[in-house]
């Protein structure tokens, strides 16, 4: 159904290639993994990131199940900062390579990359690395500074924010994958995947003033979903976040959780935090609402989560 | 010797050029290194005591006269370019239309006098207004700039429609009245008097002009009529945009030439030179003897009342809310209130290199005579960036002392007040954390509060000032958290690191 799902939004945002037969034929005929296996969730642990997404993306399917020929992709990370990839303040670099050269690989005609950056958006794209990284793998920067990039949308499903302007790359793709760093964060308590979308939103001062919690939840409802959301846990922030002071916030975990569903990424994730940071879920208000909003499940023993460790 | 002119053209325009460009760029492609041109700039190098500068610039002026005003200064080299430039439209398209005219010796030395005597007093008002290297800076970081970057946001508007993001949208953001007065004011002042009278602003209003005509009097090189060849045609006189050669008496006053060279091309006779003025023979010098009494009387009173208005002015009626009447938060560097504003001219280089654009160009905040001095300004995510010392390391004056990068992460450049009783988490009982999550040291961080829920607080002996937590607080207009500015810039604690986690975590925990 989910991936039905995502080839239906696909279509709306008018791309009918995308579903034509022979691309849907080629892909079920995939001789790697039958699509009824397909696992819900896919972590695992112990290997670099660029090993551990291509693992990944291969007990998944394979790219080709979510990008197709000619495809304009975006990826989201998390650039927020204008911090070096050793201080987890962002996505890493390496893993947002990989998965640009996998999507350019699959024959998108475009990946784009971009992020609302909370610093200054030409530093952060430059010292996270991720601007070098992306930009060698064949993809392209995208500014997210100016509000002229942003449009508005409607989040019908939304309690306290019914629509929200949101950057015109998501509007306009065919598919997107939203790559959040897993990290502590002092207002939302913690940055999964969900509070990542702050990042494709323009004006997240109305998100402080009418409930952060709530508002991430809305935006979460918003129709044109990430195909998959990619949890970078190679790094974490433990504390201080999300700019974190020093190296001491950071703890190496060397893992990957990617799944589809947003509570459940976030679910998992905070499960793996709290090995090192002890944190009540409850307290990460946001992934519980999502839930209420039918956004995903926290129930992620009742589904299919394949777990993989590299040594 | 018509050589000369070219050398001095081109000389100006490598000065000139690379100045333009670096006060012109809003990308920060261009190497901070440009800045050093600026060392050998008049005003700057005698604010910072940069004596290697003061050297130089002393010793050009005292062996070739006023070599700065021709080929250095930025506003002179501008000058000149509008005045060539004008020919496009004024009616008379004469080549040859300046006349002599006699100098403003009244005018000029007072303003020299007063500059000088209220900068003893402690106040830069006139040196911030008339330091034609500011004057150049603001003429260009308020007027053109800004239509650089609209030109630019338009270009980038159609190739990002195309999908080509190779130009980006630069938002323009908030307009200082005043600032944009003073720069317009004296820009239509510069260009019409250079448009008219060539270089007569630097030869009357100009203090540095005014200065170095003293030196030019006595310099070891000096334009001078050669009477043997010379059949007065007046050719030199028309070309002389210091308006200083009276070819009827065969005179040069060498206190307004800027050795720019022109009359020398001019003359196809060699009738003027530019030649050693310490020769056993040497012509008769006529100058006017000085008029000691009466300069000293417009000087002295000129001084006094002018102190006097400035002092008054200085004393401006706090306003009523307390963000709105706080001290102005001054550039890192700064080092302290009195420092800043006496050397500090308003050049609006750091404004222009400000990564983040929360430098801006004070209106009143510092005073009247602190108009147009940098001071922070935050609004949503424009606030001063953690890793970054560009500003103190760009200032010609010294205003700003340079600082390196780990000390300036300890600069304190204000404080984080804040007002608990206004702060969401209070006022609506919900998460927010927007202020701590943008403290770079954390001195706002998150304290329990009830049911779950986490509040601000403020460590300040922590806090540098960056407004990271005031761009971002959503309580508006007021925010529940602001910077105070420091009058004295002390040294923040350093922040604590966290606690190491070391333990090996191997399983997914789900």
């Amino acid at each position: 159904m989910k991936r039905r799902d995502f080839f239906k939004s696909a279509v709306l945002a008018g791309l009918a290639t995308a579903f034509s037969p022979k691309a849907f034929s080629v892909s079920s005929a995939s001789k790697n993994i039958a699509v009824q296996s397909e696992p819900d969730m896919v972590a695992v642990m112990g290997g670099e990131p660029a090993a551990m997404l291509t693992r990944a993306m291969k007990e998944l399917g394979g790219i080709g199940q979510y990008v197709k020929k000619g495809n304009k992709v975006v990826i989201k990370p998390n650039i927020g900062w204008d911090r070096k990839p050793e201080l987890a303040a962002n996505t890493n670099p390496e893993l947002i390579g990989t998965l640009v050269r996998l999507c350019k690989s699959a024959g998108a005609s475009e990946v784009i990359v971009f992020d609302h950056t909370c610093h200054d958006w030409i530093k952060s794209y430059a010292n996270s690395g991720i601007q070098a990284a992306v930009t060698a793998a064949g993809g392209k920067m995208v500014p997210g500074n100016d509000e002229s990039y942003y449009r508005e949308v409607e989040l019908p499903r939304g309690v306290n924010l019914k629509k929200a302007k949101i950057h015109q790359a998501i509007i306009d793709c065919d598919v997107w994958f939203n790559v959040p760093v897993l990290k502590h964060h002092g207002g939302a308590k913690n940055s999964i995947s969900m509070k990542n979308l702050m990042g494709i939103v323009w004006d997240r001062g109305v998100f402080h003033r009418n409930d952060l919690h709530q508002c991430i939840a809305d935006t979460a409802t918003y129709h044109k979903h990430p195909a998959l959301n990619i949890v970078d846990a190679y790094r974490i922030m433990k504390s201080n976040g999300p700019q974190g002071k020093s190296e001491s916030d950071v703890v190496m975990l060397k893992s990957l959780i990617i799944s589809p569903d947003f509570v459940a990424a976030d679910t998992a994730s905070m499960k793996l935090f709290s090995q090192v940071q002890p944190t009540d879920i409850s307290d990460v208000r946001h992934i519980a609402l999502a839930e209420k909003l039918k956004v995903g499940t926290q129930n992620i023993e009742k589904l299919n989560v394949k777990r993989i460790k590299m040594n | 010797m018509k050589f000369l002119k070219n050398i001095r053209i081109v000389l100006s325009l490598l000065f000139f050029i690379p100045i333009l460009v670096f006060f012109l760029d809003f990308t920060g492609k261009l190497p901070l290194a440009l800045h050093q041109l600026l060392k050998i700039q008049w005003i700057p190098a005698l604010l910072s005591l940069n004596f290697v500068g003061i050297g130089i610039l002393l010793t050009l002026s005292i062996l070739f006269g006023r070599i700065y005003c021709s080929t250095i200064c930025p506003l002179g080299i501008f000058q000149d370019v509008i005045e060539w430039k004008s020919k496009l439209f004024r009616k008379k398209k004469k080549k040859n239309r300046f006349q002599f005219s006699k100098p403003q010796n009244i005018l000029r030395y007072s303003i020299l006098g007063v500059t000088i005597l209220l900068f003893v007093f402690e106040s830069s008002f006139l040196v911030i207004l008339l330091d034609p290297y500011s004057t150049f800076g603001r003429i260009v970081s308020q007027l053109f700039r800004p239509l650089l970057i609209w030109a630019n946001n338009g270009f980038a508007w159609g190739l990002n429609a195309m999908g080509n993001y190779s130009l980006y949208r630069v938002e323009q953001i908030a307009f200082i009245p005043i600032a944009f007065i003073v720069a317009i004011t004296f820009f239509f002042l510069v260009a019409t008097m250079a448009i008219k009278n060539g270089r007569l602003f630097c030869n009357t209003i100009c203090p540095v002009g005014s200065f170095l005509g003293l030196l030019s009097k006595v310099s070891v090189f000096r334009i001078a009529f050669e009477e043997s060849n010379c059949n007065r045609c007046g050719s030199c006189e028309k070309n002389c945009k210091s308006q200083c050669i009276d070819s009827d008496t065969m005179t040069v006053d060498d206190s307004r030439c800027v050795t720019c060279f022109n009359c020398l091309s001019a003359c196809k006779r060699g009738g003027i030179k530019y030649d050693i003025r310490y020769k056993k023979h040497t012509a008769n010098q006529n100058q006017a003897p000085v008029d000691n009494s009466r300069r000293t009387f417009l000087l002295a009173s000129g001084a006094v009342v002018g102190s006097i208005l400035i002092a008054k002015a200085n004393n401006l009626n706090p306003k009523k809310d307390s963000i709105l009447s706080r001290k102005p938060i001054m550039p890192p560097g700064a080092q302290n209130i009195n420092h800043f504003n006496t050397h500090c001219t308003g050049c609006q280089l750091c404004v222009t290199k400000c990564p983040m654009q929360v430098l801006k160009p004070a209106s009143l905040e510092y005073g009247i005579s602190g108009i147009t001095q940098p001071h922070l300004v935050f609004a949503t995510h424009i606030f001063c960036t953690y890793d970054c010392n560009i500003c103190s390391s760009v200032c010609p004056t010294g205003a700003l002392q340079p600082i390196a990068m780990e000390q300036k992460k300890l600069t304190q450049i204000g404080v984080a007040k804040l007002r608990i009783d206004m702060c969401e988490v209070i006022t609506h009982e919900t998460d927010c954390g927007a202020c701590s999550e943008h403290c770079p040291t954390q001195a706002v961080h998150m304290i329990p509060y009830k049911n779950g829920l986490t509040k601000p607080e403020v460590t300040e002996d922590l806090c540098i000032g960056c407004g990271g937590c005031e761009s971002i607080c959503p309580v508006r207009p007021y925010q529940a958290i602001y910077v105070e500015g420091s009058q004295t810039q002390a040294k923040a604690k350093k922040p604590e690191e966290a606690k190491k986690f070391d333990k090996v975590i191997d399983d997914f925990g789900f």
